[in-house]
C-alpha cells in the first residue's frame, strides 16, 4: 500500500522574499493540505518604537528593496496626519504622486517581464534552466532590453522625487523635501514616447497571452473571492495614491464603501496561525471562513469603477468584457492587470511632468499635533496601511503594518492548495514542471515575502511533499 | 613674533610660534584627517585622528606645537591605516546606521570614513549599544547610540555657552557623554546654544527636533565635497 508523502518546494522562487510550500499527500495520493509558510521574522513594528515621528519614513521602507517608495509615501501620510496636515501643497502631493507612479510601474515591470516571463514565454513545465530573465534575454532581446529601460526609468522617476533610486527622502511629516527642476523633468518627457509605446507593447503581449491561454487561465486557481482597494473618493475611479477603501464580494456587491481609511480597524480584524509569521486579515463582519478578501492589480480592476487616463480606461474594459463586468477571478490574468496600470501609470507620469506645480516652491504644510495616524496606499502589490501612534516627546509608541502580501495571505494558500490539487493528486511521481505549476500561482500574487514579515533576509523558497505520519517525502530547494 | 617653517610629507609650511601643526596646516591649505577638533572649540587631542608622526613620533597634531624644522609625515599609508582603524572602531561603538540616520551626507563620521577609504566594516566586533533616545525637550533631542565621545559638545556648552550641560560620566570603555540632568528636558539647553548647533555635532546624536530630512539628499554638504576640501581649496587659491 502506498505511503503518506509531504512535498515539500523550498524556497519558492522569482518572488521577493524568503518562504516555502509544504504539501501533505495521503496515502491515496490525494492532497491533504497546502499552505506557504512565510518563515522570516523581522520586528519593524517593534524596533520602530522609540524612534523619532520624521525618521519613521525613512527607516520603514527599509522593509523592502523592490517598492520602498510605497512604504516611504504610505508611513510619510501617516506622519502627515501626525503633525496635524490633512491637505499638502499641490507640488508636494503631486511630487510624491509622480514618484508613487515611478514605483508602481517600475516594479510592475519587474514582476512581468524579469519574474512571470520565463513562465509565460517559455511555458510552466520548460527545464528550470530557462526560466529566468537571462533566458528571456537571450530568446528575445529586443523586449528584454526594454523591460530593462523601462525599469530604468521608473528608478529614474524615483531618483528625481527621492533622492535615491532606492531608499531615498523625499516624503517628509507635512510634505517633500524637493521640487523637479525643468532639466530633469525635460530628460524624463524626452523618454515619454518610447515608454508609451512599450507599455501598449506590454500590455498587449499580456492580454493576448490571458486570451490565448484562456482555458488554462480560467482554470487555473480562478476562485472567487472578496476584493479591496482604496478608490478615488469622490467618484470611484482608480487611485494608487490616496481615496477611500471598497470592498466587494466574489459577485461584485458592495460590503463597504467609501470608508475613511483611517477607520479601517472598524473592518478589518487580523488572525494568527502558528505556522506561518505572516497574519491573515479579514473583514470582520463575514468571519474568517467568509472574510477574507485579496487586494492587487487585480483586485483594482476588480473594485474601481473607471480609470481617469484614456488608454488605461480601454484597457479595463477590455478586461472586464471578458467577465461581462463581474469581477475576473482567474489570477493569471493578474499579469494583464498589471499592464493596464502600467499603462496608467505612464500616462500619469506625463500628465505630471506637464504641470508646472512641480516647480513650485511651496513644499511643507504644518498643523497641530495629534498622537495617531494612519497613512493607506494602493502599493503595486495592493492595499497597504500604515498605522502608527507617537507620544509628545515625537516618539513612535505604536505601530501597525497590514502589506498587500499579507492582505492576500488565505489567497495565496488557497491557490496553492488549489494547484496541488488540480496537479498533484493521484500522481506518484512529482515532477519538478509540476511543482512550478504551484510557484507559478503563488508568483501570479507577485507576493513580497519580507514585506509580509517585515522579515530580513535571502528570498529562497522550498516546497515539501510530507506523509500522514508527517514524514517527508520530496523537497525542492532552490536557493536563487 | 617671528614665523618659521617646517615640513608636512616634505612641502615646507609657514608657521607662527604657539601654533599647533594642524593650525599651521589649515592655514597652508594642507587638510589632516579630524573629529574631535572644531574650529572655535579649544583643542582636546582625544579622537587621535589626527596622529601625525613628528620627527619620527607618533602626536595628535591638533595639541602638537610646530616647530621650527619640524618633519611631519601625515599622508602616509601607515599613518593613514591607523585613522581609518579609528573611525572604524567608532562605528563599531555605536549604532551608527547610515542608511536611516538624519545626518547622513552631513556626518563628519561617515564623510571619514569615505575619505580614509572605510567603505566597509573589516575586522571588530559591533558591540550594539541600546541607549534610550531622550527626546523629553521640545526642540532637541539625544540620540547616544550614535556619539562617538568627541566632546565638542562639551567643549562648546561649557567655553562658549557658559552652561556646562554636557559632560563625561564613567570610566574607560564606560565613558559616554550625558547632560548635567536627569532628562534634556531638565537642563537648560535650547536651539540657541552653540553646544545644539549642527556644526558642532559630527554625527547624528544632537538632533533637531522635526528637520531631519528637510536638506535633501545631493544637497548635503558632504554630497558635494570630500571633507577636508574646503581647507585643500586655500592651497589652489
Amino acid at each position: 500500500m502506498a505511503e503518506p508523502r509531504l512535498i515539500e518546494i523550498s524556497p519558492v522562487t522569482r518572488v521577493e522574499g524568503h518562504g516555502k510550500v509544504t504539501i501533505h499527500l495521503d496515502a491515496a495520493g490525494e492532497v491533504d493540505e497546502a499552505r506557504l509558510h512565510i518563515v522570516e521574522f523581522r520586528g519593524f513594528e517593534r524596533f520602530i518604537r522609540g524612534r523619532l515621528l520624521w525618521e519613521v519614513p525613512v527607516i520603514v521602507q527599509r522593509l523592502c528593496g523592490i517598492c520602498p517608495v510605497s512604504h516611504h509615501l504610505a508611513a510619510a501620510k501617516a506622519m502627515d496626519m501626525i503633525v496635524g496636515v490633512d491637505a499638502l501643497p499641490p507640488t508636494a502631493e503631486k511630487m510624491r504622486r509622480l514618484m508613487h507612479y515611478g514605483q508602481v510601474m517600475q516594479s510592475h515591470v519587474l514582476h512581468f517581464f524579469h519574474l512571470a516571463a520565463p513562465d509565460l514565454l517559455f511555458g510552466f513545465d520548460a527545464a528550470p534552466e530557462r526560466r529566468n530573465i537571462f533566458e528571456v534575454l537571450k530568446d528575445q532581446p529586443e523586449l528584454g532590453r526594454r523591460a530593462i529601460a523601462m525599469r530604468r526609468f521608473g528608478q529614474e522617476i524615483i531618483e528625481a522625487t527621492a533622492g535615491k533610486k532606492i531608499h531615498g527622502t523625499g516624503a517628509i511629516p507635512g510634505g517633500i523635501n524637493r521640487n523637479l527642476p525643468l532639466e530633469t523633468r525635460d530628460a524624463l518627457l524626452a523618454q515619454m514616447e518610447d515608454m508609451e509605446a512599450w507599455s501598449m507593447d506590454a500590455l498587449a503581449l499580456a492580454r493576448d497571452y490571458t486570451l490565448e491561454h484562456a482555458g488554462i487561465i480560467g482554470s487555473f486557481a480562478a476562485f472567487g473571492s472578496n476584493y479591496m482597494s482604496l478608490v478615488r473618493e469622490e467618484d470611484g475611479a482608480l487611485d494608487l495614491y490616496h481615496g477611500a477603501l471598497r470592498a466587494l464580494t466574489s459577485t461584485g456587491e458592495p460590503i463597504f464603501d467609501k470608508l475613511d481609511y483611517t477607520r479601517y480597524a472598524e473592518k478589518l480584524i487580523e488572525d494568527v496561525r502558528p505556522w506561518s509569521y505572516m497574519k491573515f486579515p479579514y473583514i470582520k463582519t463575514l468571519g474568517s471562513e467568509r472574510g477574507w478578501y485579496r487586494v492587487g492589480p487585480l483586485a483594482r480592476m476588480n473594485t474601481v469603477d473607471f480609470i481617469d487616463t484614456p488608454k488605461a480606461e480601454a484597457a479595463r474594459q477590455e478586461l472586464r468584457d471578458i467577465t461581462a463586468g463581474r469581477p475576473q477571478h482567474a489570477i493569471l490574468a493578474n499579469h494583464w492587470a498589471r499592464m493596464v496600470e502600467v499603462v496608467h501609470c505612464i500616462e500619469k507620469v506625463r500628465e505630471l511632468l506637464n504641470d508646472p506645480d512641480l516647480q513650485g516652491t511651496d513644499l511643507v504644510a504644518k498643523g497641530e499635533r495629534r498622537r495617531e495616524g494612519i497613512g493607506v496606499i494602493e502599493a503595486p502589490r495592493g492595499n497597504l496601511i500604515h498605522h502608527y501612534e507617537v507620544d509628545e516627546n515625537d516618539q513612535v509608541t505604536y505601530c501597525n503594518l497590514i502589506v498587500s502580501t499579507t492582505h492576500n495571505n488565505e489567497g495565496l494558500n488557497r491557490a496553492v492548495k488549489d494547484v496541488a490539487v488540480s496537479h498533484l493528486s493521484g500522481r506518484r511521481e512529482i515532477t519538478e514542471g509540476m511543482l512550478n505549476h504551484v510557484e507559478v500561482a503563488v508568483r501570479a500574487y507577485d507576493p513580497c515575502l519580507s514585506c509580509a514579515t517585515h522579515a530580513l533576509g535571502q528570498m529562497p523558497l522550498r516546497v515539501e511533499l510530507y506523509d500522514a505520519e508527517g514524514g517527508l517525502v520530496a523537497e525542492r530547494i532552490r536557493d536563487h | 613674533m617671528s614665523g618659521f617653517t617646517f615640513t608636512i610629507d616634505g612641502a615646507e609650511i609657514s608657521a607662527e610660534e604657539g601654533q599647533t601643526i594642524m593650525e599651521a596646516a589649515d592655514a597652508a591649505g594642507v587638510y589632516i584627517p579630524r573629529l574631535c577638533d572644531h574650529e572655535g572649540l579649544r583643542h582636546q587631542g582625544g579622537c587621535r585622528v589626527c596622529t601625525v608622526k613628528a620627527n619620527g613620533r607618533s602626536a595628535s597634531s591638533c595639541t602638537e606645537p610646530a616647530a621650527p624644522g619640524l618633519a611631519v609625515e601625515s599622508e602616509t599609508p601607515h599613518i593613514n591605516k591607523l585613522r581609518r582603524d579609528l573611525v572604524e572602531m567608532l562605528f563599531h561603538e555605536g549604532n551608527h546606521l547610515c542608511p536611516i540616520c538624519e545626518a547622513s551626507g552631513n556626518c563628519e563620521l561617515q564623510a571619514m570614513a569615505y575619505r580614509l577609504d572605510m567603505t566597509e566594516p573589516t575586522k571588530f566586533p559591533y558591540l550594539e549599544p541600546c541607549r534610550a533616545v531622550d527626546a523629553s525637550h521640545p526642540d532637541i533631542a539625544l540620540d547616544t547610540n550614535r556619539c562617538i565621545s568627541c566632546g565638542r559638545c562639551i567643549r562648546a556648552s561649557q567655553d562658549v555657552d557658559g552652561k556646562g550641560i554636557f559632560g563625561y560620566v564613567g570610566r574607560g570603555i564606560h565613558r559616554h557623554v550625558a547632560v548635567n540632568a536627569p532628562a534634556l528636558s531638565d537642563t537648560d539647553a535650547t536651539v540657541a546654544d552653540f553646544a545644539i548647533s549642527p556644526e558642532v555635532c559630527p554625527v547624528g546624536c544632537i538632533i533637531r527636533k522635526r528637520q531631519g530630512f528637510e536638506r535633501p539628499i545631493g544637497e548635503r554638504e558632504f554630497d558635494k565635497a570630500v571633507i577636508g576640501a574646503e581647507i585643500e581649496r586655500k592651497r589652489d587659491e
